[in-house]
């Protein structure tokens, strides 16, 4: 890499890490914490191509959006380990597959 | 390759690496510190591209909130990593494959570049305004409704929160005013007809 950033450097970024979120998803497909933090990166990595785009276009909405899209996903965070102690109150376990009590 | 590459190159470095420790962390807590490191290191990413409001509430709203709860609850929970690691790498072809596949998509989309020629870059007025000001008049002027539904959206989530997690403690001795105002005479005292009772041979003392 030499030169001066360019646009795709940042999206190149943004691709690598979601990828690596998915194969977090895959590998972690037991511990329910790890599953949630995978997540928050995906929407890292998502919200960095919003900001790479917002930079490189000159337009001020991609970072709004990446305003909302934090609002949403710590609302998301917090209900989701709430749900999360209520499950390991009642089952006493976080294993995903533990929780079949739905039959799927 | 001058200073801002180099330290774009430093932080995607650490990012990605951070990343990389989140998924594969032998325990939570662990995962959770990297988590913080990887938002850390975006954050100085988003610092690049000058976006500065979005960084410092990046630190602030992750790091400072988010994952402190993150680790009260990884704390909190009595959780058994080593049943969960078992066969940890056995998806890991397949997860390898998905996730390569997701990457060279990207990649094929993005090869053809976007045509940036029409873009125009922020104007000097603009750029003197600044980033926090440019993000807070956009905000309220064209997003205002949009971020009062965010606002609605926050309180919704605390209330959920409080409701799921709550939960009654059967020891405490607490007083129901409802219950107190609704009792009547009748529920406290109860008057009974009985003979009257005499003894005959009172003792002497």
């Amino acid at each position: 890499m030499s030169g001066t950033l360019t646009l795709s450097h940042f999206l190149s970024l943004g691709a690598i890490l979601f990828s690596l979120s998915v194969i977090g998803i895959f590998l972690n497909r037991r511990n329910l914490i790890v599953l949630l933090m995978a997540i928050e990166l995906m929407l890292l990595a998502v919200n960095l191509n919003f900001i790479a785009f917002s930079h490189y276009l000159g337009d001020m909405d991609g970072q709004v959006f990446v305003f909302f899209i934090l609002t949403v996903a710590a609302a998301e965070s917090a209900i989701g380990l709430a749900i999360l102690v209520v499950l390991f109150r009642s089952r006493e376990s976080i294993n995903v597959q533990d929780l079949d009590r739905l039959k799927g | 390759m001058n200073t801002t590459t180099l330290l774009f190159d430093v932080f995607a470095a650490v990012l990605l690496g951070a990343a990389f420790g989140v998924i594969t962390a032998r325990s939570t807590v662990h995962a959770a510190l990297y988590l913080v490191l990887a938002f850390f290191s975006a954050a100085c990413v988003w610092m690049l591209l000058k976006a500065e409001f979005l960084a410092i509430a990046l630190v602030l709203v992750y790091v400072g909130a988010v994952m402190v709860l993150f680790l009260f609850v990884v704390m909190m929970l009595d959780i058994n990593t080593d049943s969960m690691r078992f066969n940890f790498w056995r998806h890991f072809p397949l997860a390898g494959l998905v996730g390569a596949l997701i990457a060279l998509e990207m990649t094929l989309v993005l090869r053809g570049g976007f045509d940036l020629s029409l873009a125009k870059p922020f104007s000097a007025a603009e750029l003197k305004l600044g980033n926090t000001k440019q993000l807070g008049v956009e905000l309220y002027t064209n997003y205002l409704y949009p971020l009062q539904l965010a606002a609605v959206l926050l309180l919704v989530a605390i209330i959920a929160a409080i409701a799921l997690t709550l939960r009654e403690r059967k020891d405490s001795r607490h007083v129901d005013a409802s219950q107190q105002v609704r009792a009547k005479k009748a529920d406290r005292v109860r008057l009974v007809k009985m003979a009257p009772v005499v003894d005959d041979a009172p003792e002497k003392t």
